[in-house]
Order: structure tokens, then C-alpha cells, then sequence
């Protein structure tokens, strides 16, 4: 770091240790790493691994309950420790911005927007007239793609989006022109489309402003595409840094190899055998939410799905994708029969379904679900012997010993033998709960598993687990299954074939390779524009390749 | 907007209804015969009879209730059968006494409460936070008759600072009105200042977790504009349906703190009519009661939206 050429830092982190107060436990230890002005670096760590609150405490913005132990944090030359509680103010919002994860509860739900993005002014230019105030907000909502800026002012969070949400907590952060912009998985929440045209915009206005950034993230192929450097956290240490493209080519930390393996790829397409019946056959469904008829008035309701007809076949696994509102989950969910249709029909095996009707009872035994999300889909009173168990509750075929037997096998092929049996879902990690979920599913040796985004709450090497996992039982028990997901690595891994749903539509399906490489539809295309392609690279490293990038949005205007 | 206070307004009709029926089907099963006690020792079987016939106590319970009701919506709620007055303005003159107390109390307890509830969830677990915690605890532990007992044993006996006993009506003489209620005002502000800030402590500390307050904070702004701008309408809610929850209980039967200070409001009213088995007495007071916590909580609804912008969308 002697050389003059290189410009002063703009950030310089050294040999911060963060702690929690009460019981001394370090959450982060010894990170020490610089931003240049104007330049973009990533922090990737999976949960736990300290990169929010490493993060966080630039800005003395931690938890009450974690204290810094140990470093120092200089911006701009000063030492922030040293600051006093209005320098440091000054600095919040005027020097560094911050982008949160959550659009949903970033955003004060009960005041205005033009309030929101005028306050941040009103502190740090205080030279500015009420008029010139709102005509910065009004021109930097224009910049954030918000169609009716005037009608924005005077809105409330809960009217927008989610990915507007994110535009406009952009706009309140990047209108101080800050120079640095601390983005915490500013897209995570988001849908893949919609996670790019954000990010692309975030990258084109802190570039136009010469703002830098320290984006943190889960997502390292993500991140790979708009960083200059990456710094990779594990359990509050950095295991490594460089600049992205050769980390991404020559990983040396075996954390970081095993970060990129564990992406999601494809794998070689396999033969579904042929058969003669579908397991799961849907003709011209149509289903529709709310018509309420209340005690004053009636509401039309709202069509979700305008006629969809699409087939599984045996042992094939179908993935269903879309963006949110796509109407996938609802699909699902009517062919689980959890919804009634309104109209067209469903076939199992050739013989329609129907709720109550001849066959039911067969079909719910041979259809089962995993859910997204495997904190709230065990019932955290039940031990993980139970849970599975309960599901052969209605066999009446299996005696007791058999039953055991079953969960037993079951639960060592999901890799939870033994001393498992018996405990409880909030003693287990995010990965094992979802573990118990998919034996839960199997247990009774379904025909058809519907997966609702099985995978995307879990971490990255965590979901490459339960993937294989899944592929194996779904290999060796020979399941049909409907895979819904909205991360298309994950579904280019996983599918045989692939159905593309947008506005309660389906707009493409065929098998994944077609879809893949050619796509038909040009909303396929920007989904697919929206994630990396991996190629292998030397030893363990990877180069990132992006698809479609003509589907790419407009430019950020400046 | 309109659509939303709308159906608040009939959503509150079906309440007021079954709680009319609940009334006049609860006191008809208390034993005991209202003519019999009217006519006492001089009961005659032919006089029984004829009061009987006089009161409507002769037809089937649907036709007394028919006749009832219609009463009741034509602001005809009877009359005593131990005072003889008309029912309805001997409720509302007792009524006007207990709100004075209440209101007072209720809002002196939410004007100290809900500050001090967020300076706590500010200040979590520091000395202050304690200290408020403590307090309110103390407060809400001690049952209301034994707070008015102290209060008058310290305050009135042997401090002689206010009267003890009684009831003085603003018409008659302000001054000495305001002194004969500072003490029942005091036991109750005490009480629910106690459980207010419990609740307004609970919901800001939900609050200050959430991103927006972090934000707020990471934009450069002052903790008291975090606090007072950002956390306080946020937070308010629960504490708001809390306050229309406890005004309605209170509004209804404060009878205790009225016994101990013996000031003649509506939860007297109510229990000395229950001994008398004064029947039309009791119903118009049950009524009244429901009536006033539902127009209470309806208000208190009704206003939700001006902290919550949420809540009219849904």
C-alpha cells in the first residue's frame, strides 16, 4: 500500500472486532478491508457470517446489544470513533447512505413519501427552500423510473410495490448524493427481473454521482456482475478478498470454492420414460380470488388464472416459474387441491379430482407438499419422529412397528438418523427443518410432490444440499413433482421441463434446454437475462456469463 | 374513507342488538318478582295481579321484549320503580358525573403514559427503563379501592388537604366540584397510567426493531425526530385501541372508586339498583353501558386510520 498512484481511500476498515455485550461472544472479529472513492465492493457471507453488522457499525448503526471490541473505522481520513453524536449525524445520510434489505418495513408505513425523501434534505442542505426541495425529490424520483413523481409526494409506501418501494428508498438515499452508499441484500426480497432493473439502476446513479459502494450480499454471482472487488465473511471472519473477476476464476480459500460450487448448474437432461397417462393432467383451469358477496354489496373478483392447461408425466419434474403475482403459487396450491377451481379440470392419473368426489381420498394420499418456508411449516410442538410419523396416521395397511420403521428409514435417507427422531423443529437449523419437511412429504411414498419454493429460504451451500438431496429421493422413489420456484439457476438445475407463467398466464413451456437456450417468449428472455450462466475456469473457479443482455432495461437517465 | 366508517357504524348495529336481547333475557332470570317488591307487605293477590297487568309482567317474554325495545328506540327507557323518575335522564345525570372522572383520568394517565412508555423502549434496559417499568408495574398491581383508601387516609385525614366524603356539582360551585374529584381522578390516572405504559412501552420497542426507525437514524436525523416523527405514530396504534378499550370499561363501572368516594355516578347507580331489584333501572343502565363502550371503541376506530394509513386500504 505504499504506492502513490493509488487514490486515499475513501473507507478503511482495520482489525474490527464486534461483541455482544452481555455475554462477550465475538460476532466479528479482526475484518479489516478499504473502498476506494467511487468504486463498488462486496461483502458475500452466508447468515451468521457478521457482514451486516460489520457493515452496520461503519455507521454506528449495530444492534444496542453488540458493541465494538476492537479497530478502527476511518471515512475520509477522520476516525469515526472519535466523532461526536452530530458529527456523526452529519455524516448519517450526508456522507454514507444506506439501502435496506426489506422494502416492505423499510419505509415509514404512516408518512407521506414526499415527507420521507424531503426530511434527509431538510437536515443536510439546510440552505434549501421548501420549493427547491421539492424539486430535487421530484427530479430524483423522475431517476428512479417512478411513472407519476407529483402523485408519489403525496402516496403512502403501502400503495407501491415492492420493487417501487426499493426505487424510492434509492431515490430518498442517493438525493444527499453521499459518497459512500451502503446497500444491505438490497434485492433479496425482490423477484429475479425485478432485482436486476434495480440493481442496474442503483449501479448507473451511484456511478453518474461518483458514489461508492459496499454492497452486501448472500449471492455471490450477483454480486460478481456489479462489483469491482469481493470480500468473503465466514463465521465474522474474512476468508478472502479480490478483485471479482479473479475471484471468481482462482478461488484459493476452500470456503470460497465451496461458495461457488455450490451454486446451482445444469446438469446433463435425463430420459423420462415414456408413458402413456400423465400423472397430472390440467385442462383450461381457471381460478378466481375474492367475489364475495357481503351483506351490503358484492365484489367481482379477481381472475388469478385465465385457463391454464399444462401435463406432468410420471417420474418428470416440471418447474414452474414467474415473477410474484405470476399466479405459480396458486397453481399449485389448486392442484394440491387447496383451492377450488372455477372452472376446467384436473386429472390424476387419468381420472379428474375432484374435492369429496370418487378418488380424492387416493389422490391427497399420493399428492403431498414442501413448503417455503420451514420455520412456520412444522408445528413447533411436534417432534420430528411425530411429524413424519403423522403422515401415516391414515394407512391402516402398516402396523405400528412398520410405521416406525418407515420414519426411520425415511429420516436417515433425508440424513437425520438417529437422535433426531425426538427432538424438536427449534432445535434444528433452517436446512435440517426443511430436511424434515421434504420426509415428511415422502414418507408415504407420493406419486406427486408439489415443491412451493422449497429452497429459497435456506443458504447458498445449505440450498446445493437440499437440492441433491431432493434429486436423490426424487431418483430412487421416482415422484412426479411440480417444482415452483422463481430463481431460475436453481429451476436450470433441478427440471426436465419448464413452464413460464406471467399474469395468471402461461406464456412458454417446454423442455429445460429449449427454454434455456431458446427461449420463445420475450418475458422468458428477461427472466433468464436476469441470472449468470456458470462456466468452469481453472481450478475450482467459475467465469460468470450473462444471457440475453439485449433484454437488458433502459438505462439509468442522468 | 366513507366506505370504511360505513361499515365500522354497521358492524356496531348487530352488537347493540344481541346485547339489547342479552339484557332483557338476563334480568328476567334473576328470581324474585319485581310487582311483589313494589307492593311489599301490602300485597294483595288481586293488587299483585293488577300491577302485574300494569307492568306488562303478564304476556309472553317476546311481547314484553316487542314492547320493550320499542320503548328504548323511542328514547323511553321506563321509570323507577323505586324513585319513579323517568329512567333515561336519571342515567345520564349519573352518567355526566362518572365521565367527568374518567375522561380526566384517562387522558391525564395517556398524556404521562404513552411519553414515558417510549422513553423506556428508548432507553431499554437501561436504569430509566427500570425505574418506568417498576412503576408502572406497582401502579396497575394495586387494586383501585385500596389506592382511594390511602389517598384519603393521607391526602384527606391526616394531611386535611381535601375533602373526604362527598360530591359537589359543577352548577353548584366549580371550585369546590374540582376538589371533591381530584381524588377519585388520582386513583384512577394512578391505575391506568400503570397499564398504558406497559402497552406504549411494548409497542415502541416492536417499532425501534424495524428497518424504517434504522433508516431514519442512517438519514442523518436527531433521536428525537426518530422517536417522535418515525416511532410515534407507528407505535401509537395498540396503544390507542388500549385507551378506547380501558375508557369503555372505565366510562361503565367505576362502582368501586365511586363507594370509596361516595359520589353518586353510574356504577352506583347500577349496583344500588341491583339490590333494589329496580328492573327497568338495571336494564337502562346495561344498555347504556354496552351502548357507551360501543360508541367508544367505535370512535376510537374510526380514528385508527390517522395512525395507520394502512388500515382504509384493507
Amino acid at each position: 500500500m505504499t504506492g502513490t498512484t493509488l487514490p486515499a481511500p475513501l473507507l478503511e476498515v482495520e482489525n474490527l472486532s464486534l461483541a455482544v455485550t452481555a455475554t462477550g461472544t465475538e460476532v466479528v472479529r479482526g475484518v479489516g478491508f478499504a473502498v476506494a472513492p467511487g468504486e463498488i465492493v462486496g461483502i458475500v457471507g452466508e447468515s451468521g457470517s457478521g457482514k451486516t453488522l460489520a457493515a452496520r457499525s461503519i455507521m454506528a448503526l449495530q444492534p444496542p446489544a453488540i458493541r465494538r471490541t476492537a479497530g478502527t473505522i476511518r471515512f475520509e481520513g477522520r476516525d469515526l470513533a472519535g466523532l461526536s453524536a452530530k458529527e456523526l449525524r452529519d455524516l448519517r445520510g450526508g456522507r454514507i447512505g444506506m439501502v435496506f434489505q426489506e422494502p416492505m418495513t423499510s419505509l415509514n408505513p404512516s408518512m407521506l413519501i414526499g415527507q420521507q425523501l424531503e426530511e434527509g434534505l431538510a437536515v443536510h442542505r439546510h440552505a434549501l427552500s421548501a420549493d427547491e426541495r421539492r424539486a430535487l425529490v421530484l427530479d430524483m424520483l423522475r431517476r428512479v423510473g417512478i411513472a407519476d413523481p407529483d402523485g408519489a409526494l403525496a402516496a403512502y409506501p403501502h400503495q407501491f410495490s415492492g420493487g417501487m418501494r426499493q426505487r424510492i428508498m434509492l431515490a430518498s438515499v442517493m438525493l444527499l448524493q453521499p459518497a459512500l452508499l451502503i446497500a444491505d441484500e438490497p434485492t433479496t426480497a425482490l423477484d429475479a427481473v425485478v432485482q436486476r432493473d434495480v440493481l442496474e439502476l442503483m449501479v448507473g446513479l451511484t456511478r453518474a454521482h461518483g458514489t461508492a459502494v459496499l454492497m452486501i450480499s448472500h449471492d455471490l454471482s450477483m454480486v460478481a456482475r456489479y462489483t469491482d472487488r469481493i470480500i468473503v465473511m465466514r463465521k465474522g471472519e474474512i476468508v478472502e478478498q479480490g478483485r471479482s473477476d479473479e475471484l471468481l476464476r482462482a478461488p484459493r480459500h476452500p470456503y470460497t470454492r465451496a461458495l461457488l460450487s455450490a451454486m446451482p448448474r445444469r446438469q446433463p437432461a435425463r430420459p423420462v420414460p415414456p408413458a402413456a397417462t400423465p400423472i397430472i393432467e390440467v385442462r383450461d383451469l381457471v381460478v378466481d380470488y375474492g367475489g364475495r358477496r357481503g351483506l351490503f354489496r358484492r365484489e367481482s373478483g379477481k381472475r388469478a388464472l385465465h385457463g391454464l392447461s399444462l401435463s406432468i408425466m410420471p417420474r418428470e419434474v416440471v418447474a414452474l416459474v414467474g415473477g410474484s403475482g405470476s399466479g405459480k403459487t396458486t397453481l399449485g396450491r389448486a392442484i394440491a387441491g387447496l383451492l377450488p377451481p372455477s372452472a376446467g379440470t384436473i386429472r390424476y392419473a387419468g381420472r379428474p379430482i375432484m374435492a369429496g368426489g370418487a378418488g380424492w381420498a387416493d389422490y391427497r394420499r399420493n399428492c403431498q407438499m414442501v413448503f417455503q418456508d420451514p420455520y412456520s411449516s412444522l408445528d413447533p410442538r411436534m417432534t420430528i419422529g411425530a411429524l413424519v410419523g403423522e403422515a401415516l396416521r391414515t394407512v391402516p395397511a402398516m402396523g405400528r412397528r412398520e410405521k416406525a420403521e418407515r420414519v426411520a428409514e425415511v429420516l436417515s435417507e433425508v440424513g437425520l438418523a438417529g437422535p433426531f427422531a425426538d427432538r424438536y423443529p427449534h432445535e434444528l437449523s433452517g436446512g435440517q427443518r426443511q430436511r424434515v419437511a421434504i420426509a415428511r412429504a415422502v414418507v408415504r411414498r407420493p406419486a406427486f410432490v408439489i415443491a412451493d419454493e422449497p429452497v429459497s429460504a435456506l443458504d447458498v451451500t445449505v440450498r446445493a444440499q437440499v437440492l441433491e438431496l431432493f434429486a436423490d429421493l426424487q431418483a430412487r422413489h421416482g415422484f412426479s413433482c411440480l417444482f415452483i420456484s422463481h430463481d431460475l439457476g436453481v429451476v436450470e438445475q433441478v427440471a426436465d421441463r419448464v413452464v413460464v407463467m406471467q399474469d395468471g398466464r402461461i406464456v412458454e413451456q417446454g423442455d429445460r434446454d429449449t427454454v434455456f437456450d431458446h427461449p420463445a417468449h420475450p418475458y422468458t428472455r428477461r427472466l433468464l437475462s436476469a441470472i449468470p450462466a456458470l462456466e468452469p475456469a481453472g481450478e475450482g473457479g467459475v467465469r460468470l456469463k450473462w444471457r440475453f443482455d439485449d433484454a437488458a432495461p433502459e438505462p439509468v437517465p442522468s | 374513507m366513507l366506505h370504511f366508517v360505513f361499515k365500522r357504524v354497521a358492524m356496531a348495529v348487530p352488537t347493540l342488538l344481541i346485547m339489547a336481547v342479552t339484557v332483557f333475557v338476563l334480568i328476567r332470570l334473576i328470581p324474585g318478582d319485581p310487582a311483589a317488591l313494589m307492593l311489599g307487605d301490602l300485597a294483595t293477590p288481586a293488587s299483585l295481579a293488577d300491577l302485574r297487568e300494569r307492568l306488562g309482567l303478564d304476556q309472553s317474554l317476546p311481547v314484553q321484549f316487542g314492547i320493550w325495545f320499542g320503548n328504548v328506540l323511542r328514547g323511553d327507557f321506563g321509570i323507577s320503580i323505586t324513585s319513579s323518575q323517568p329512567v333515561l335522564p336519571l342515567v345520564l345525570d349519573r352518567f355526566w358525573i362518572s365521565a367527568r372522572v374518567v375522561l380526566i383520568a384517562v387522558l391525564l394517565a395517556s398524556l404521562f403514559a404513552v411519553p414515558a412508555g417510549m422513553v423506556a423502549a428508548w432507553r431499554q434496559n437501561s436504569s430509566t427503563d427500570l425505574f418506568l417499568v417498576g412503576l408502572a408495574t406497582l401502579l396497575y398491581s394495586i387494586p383501585t379501592f385500596w389506592l382511594g383508601l390511602l389517598l384519603l387516609l393521607f391526602l384527606g385525614l391526616q394531611l386535611n388537604w381535601l375533602p373526604v366524603v362527598g360530591y359537589v356539582s359543577f352548577s353548584e360551585d366549580p371550585g369546590a366540584a374540582l376538589l371533591y374529584i381530584v381524588m377519585p381522578v388520582m386513583t384512577l390516572f394512578l391505575h391506568e397510567m400503570g397499564v398504558l405504559i406497559r402497552m406504549s412501552r411494548a409497542s415502541t420497542l416492536e417499532v425501534l426493531r424495524l428497518d424504517y426507525i434504522t433508516h431514519a437514524r442512517a438519514k442523518g436525523l436527531s433521536e428525537s425526530a426518530v422517536l417522535w416523527r418515525h416511532a410515534f405514530k407507528n407505535a401509537f396504534g395498540p396503544t390507542w385501541t388500549l385507551i378506547g378499550l380501558v375508557l369503555g370499561n372505565l366510562l361503565g363501572g367505576i362502582a368501586v372508586v365511586e363507594t370509596v368516594f361516595t359520589i353518586p355516578g353510574l356504577g352506583r347507580l347500577l349496583v344500588d339498583a341491583i339490590f333494589a331489584r329496580d328492573y327497568p333501572v338495571i336494564q337502562g343502565c346495561l344498555l347504556f353501558i354496552a351502548f357507551v363502550y360501543v360508541a367508544v371503541n367505535l370512535v376510537v376506530d374510526l380514528l385508527y386510520p390517522v395512525f395507520d394509513p394502512r388500515v382504509t386500504a384493507e
